[in-house]
């Protein structure tokens, strides 16, 4: 560490991670991780890995996630541990198919986020004002919002459906294409041409059928990162996540930007429920549809470092993981894992360059892991795949989990006074 | 007196209360709530759901124990249904490919199954220990990582087979099932039960009458405190967190030695989440505990009354879930009413009445 420490002058590359700002590391990572993925396509010969088919439906998979992702950074940045994200989602899901069968989306959308909120106010009003443990009252709240729904579907939805495990159809949004651009952009993607056709698929995959809930949704990441770092409002709930009680001293109100964030971060993963009933795909309530979206939700944020952008950078990759296992199966994943191969090969030699020796034989012995696993492997078996954000989140988590950093207060309990 | 009442009074509001909440949502849905309470008190007299309830508090116990020793140093083992679910499958394949005498066989797939669990808990503990990676998110993962493994391996090319519209692994021969109590008409009890309730006086050992129980109660109270005192923090968590899982892989065996004797796509899930429930009920006291798998058994086995007298019987889902929920805010409203208590008292026998009640 010392010795990196007084080469900095003579190294011009270490300074300069600093000063570039955060959306250029977002554009370099988004441009990185096109050229993995083309590269990766015209080696293993698999174009579904960049199609727009592949894209749409990972779009269309990530919404969820991301929603319940910011749900999760709303409540921690107030340093509220939000276990419950997945029960409030399962509100939403509820919400959303009893308002949407009835008076359409629109109304869908607004329901889901009044029942998540209500989950929301529930753990705040257990965590904040009564003190219980936040995992607690989140693993009650999941317990609770799963039972809530079954019983008000059977009572509600059974009648109609004939299911006490489905709700009646909704109906969807009008999705939105624009034709002239995906046309052409169509044209580019037949070419195969090495990256020119692989960025087009994956635009045109962006623009075809977007729905007003999608357009939404990427709203609300710039939109939380405003709220939450721009503005008077965002700094105050920060510092309650940070420390309530230097907050409390400089007169902020610390109960009250806590209930803010929690029934803010329920009304995002109702939102997220609302995402998952109104997917083309489905279009209804099914119990136990969410599968665990909320903890997904929870470990892209983790893999984002708690930031808007790195989240949004987790939802993605997760939701791609599992667009492209849903649209292609299990031997287009394994051409992924040699994308990772070479990701490591770039960070060995970054490494070298960096000269930190111990990291680089690390991922020098993973990426002959991995690569073994590819060359041996036929396919990876769908069971897996659908799981790889856990096992994506436990590995960031044992190589990075020092590097990350969570808001200082972040699952205390604050009592004021 | 006043030490107990602090014990047993939050648990019969949280029961009052969810009862009164679950009472006015029946109301709301037009049902008649002493007749659906009623019909489940009848419930428990007729059929086998007198032992459908005892075998179940079995289950739920064991799971509430396993949670309780992670519980007990503010560990929280959130993967006990993932940690019961790889073992549950590992269990049921090794005890249906291996042919061993009675008793002999029954003995090796108990200890495979504890074995199982605890693997799976080692891996969250070690991330934890070497790693400091919180063992809530890692578990949680390890959960869904644990419905994938326990699908793959009953895939039908891997170590399942097709029986009817069911898939399962191969089911265990007799010599490795392990015998109940019959009752005739009125179903069988798991023998299994037994090991639950020495689990329980185990426990109950372990934790009072052990250096290592002091040890896990030690840290639990104040890392620091416990460290100052020569306690290994390290080692506490690898253990507690190992035991825990062992002790996990037990939860689906009465039904597998008793009555299933194979792993298929009808596994009881959620039982590890119950054992959360059952746990902070029961404040990780064994007899509590008991007390609380007990009140969670006749909740889901009566509830199947309530179709009769046209009540969706997930009302009881709801009663678990808002018993849980207003258990731990009455634990700590009691929890700070006794401590202004407290410190007033101390106040008069100082001389000194504090101006404010923190």
């Amino acid at each position: 560490m010392i010795t990196t420490m007084e080469e900095k002058p003579h190294v011009p590359a270490a300074p300069r991670k600093r000063k570039l700002p955060g959306w250029a590391i977002g554009m370099v990572g988004v441009a990185g991780a096109i050229a993995l993925l083309s590269i990766t396509s015209m080696q293993t010969g698999f174009p579904q890995l960049t199609s727009s088919g592949t894209t749409q439906t990972a779009v269309r998979l990530a919404l969820p996630i991301l929603l319940a992702g910011l749900g999760g950074l709303w409540a921690e940045r107030a340093g509220v541990v939000n276990i419950g994200l997945e029960g409030m989602m399962i509100m939403g899901t509820w919400g959303a198919a009893w308002a949407g069968y009835q008076w359409g989306p629109w109304a869908a959308l607004v329901a889901a986020v009044v029942f998540g909120a209500l989950g929301g106010l529930l753990h705040a009003i257990a965590t904040v004002t009564f003190g219980v443990n936040h995992i607690v009252s989140g693993v009650a709240i999941n317990l609770l919002g799963a039972g809530l729904t079954k019983y008000l579907s059977t009572l509600v939805f059974q009648p109609l459906s004939h299911n006490p495990r489905q709700s009646p159809p909704v109906t969807p949004f009008e999705t939105y294409s624009a034709a002239g651009l995906a046309d052409w952009l169509g044209e580019l993607e037949a070419g195969q041409r090495l990256f020119i056709s692989d960025v087009a698929g994956i635009l045109r995959g962006l623009v075809t059928g977007v729905s007003p809930l999608t357009m939404l949704t990427i709203l609300l990441v710039p939109l939380s990162y405003y709220l939450l770092w721009r503005t008077r409002f965002g700094l105050r709930l920060r510092s309650v996540g940070e420390n309530p009680y230097a907050a409390d001293s400089l007169g902020v109100k610390v109960y009250f930007h806590k209930y803010v964030a929690v029934i803010v971060s329920g009304g995002l993963a109702g939102l997220g429920g609302a995402a998952l009933v109104l997917n083309p795909g489905q279009l209804s309530y099914l119990e136990g549809q969410t599968g665990g979206r909320g903890f997904i939700g929870l470990a892209a944020m983790i893999f984002g470092n708690w930031r808007p952008g790195g989240l949004l950078g987790g939802a993605a990759l997760f939701g791609y993981a599992d667009g492209l296992q849903l649209r292609s199966g299990g031997d287009t994943v394994l051409a992924l894992v040699y994308g990772v191969v070479l990701l490591l090969g770039v960070i060995v030699v970054w490494q070298l360059i960096r000269r930190k020796w111990f990291s680089a034989a690390a991922a020098i012995a993973v990426a002959v892991l991995l690569y073994l696993l590819y060359i041996s492997l036929d396919e990876i078996p769908g069971e897996f795949v659908s799981y790889a954000p856990h096992m994506v989140t436990l590995a960031v988590l044992a190589v990075a989990s020092q590097r990350l950093r969570m808001p200082a207060a972040d699952g205390l309990v604050y009592r004021r006074g | 007196m006043g030490h107990l009442r602090g014990k047993l009074l939050p648990p019969a509001l949280a029961i009052v209360f969810s009862m009164l909440l679950c009472g006015v949502a029946l109301v709301i849905s037009g049902a008649n709530p002493l007749s659906a309470f009623g019909a489940m008190a009848t419930q428990v007299g007729k059929g086998t759901t007198f032992v459908d309830i005892l075998n179940s508090t079995g289950i739920y116990y064991i799971a509430a124990l396993a949670v309780a020793i992670g519980f007990q140093m503010n560990l929280f083992n959130i993967g006990v249904e993932g940690q019961y679910r790889v073992a549950a499958v590992i269990a049921a394949v090794v005890g249906g490919s291996i042919a061993l005498p009675p008793g002999i066989h029954t003995l090796v797939i108990i200890i495979v199954a504890a074995i199982a669990g605890a693997a799976w808990a080692a891996i969250p503990a070690i991330l934890k220990v070497t790693r400091g990676v919180n063992e809530v998110i890692s578990t949680i993962m390890m959960n869904g990582l644990a419905i994938g493994l326990s699908a793959y391996l009953i895939r039908r090319d891997v170590f399942g087979e097709l029986r009817g519209n069911n898939i399962r692994t191969p089911e265990i021969p007799e010599s490795g099932w392990m015998p109940g109590i019959t009752f005739g008409g009125a179903g069988t009890m798991f023998g299994f039960i037994f090991v639950a309730i020495a689990l329980g006086v185990g426990y109950w050992i372990m934790m009072n009458r052990t250096r290592f129980g002091f040890e896990l109660r030690a840290s639990g109270e104040s890392s620091t405190a416990a460290s100052a005192g020569g306690v290994n923090a390290k080692k506490m968590v690898l253990v507690a967190m190992l035991l825990s899982g062992a002790i996990a892989g037990l939860i689906s065996l009465p039904e597998m030695l008793g009555r299933d004797h194979t792993f298929s796509l009808n596994f009881t899930a959620g039982i590890g989440f119950s054992g959360i429930a059952i746990a902070l009920l029961g404040r990780n006291h064994p007899g509590g505990i008991a007390f609380g798998a007990l009140l969670w058994a006749f909740l889901d086995k009566s509830g199947l009354a309530l179709d009769n007298v046209g009540v969706p019987r997930e009302i009881v889902t709801i009663m678990q879930g808002s018993i849980v929920l207003s258990v731990v805010v009455a634990y700590e409203v009691v929890r700070r009413f006794e401590l202004a208590a407290e410190q007033r008292r101390v106040g008069r026998e100082l001389g000194t009445v504090p101006e404010v009640a923190a």
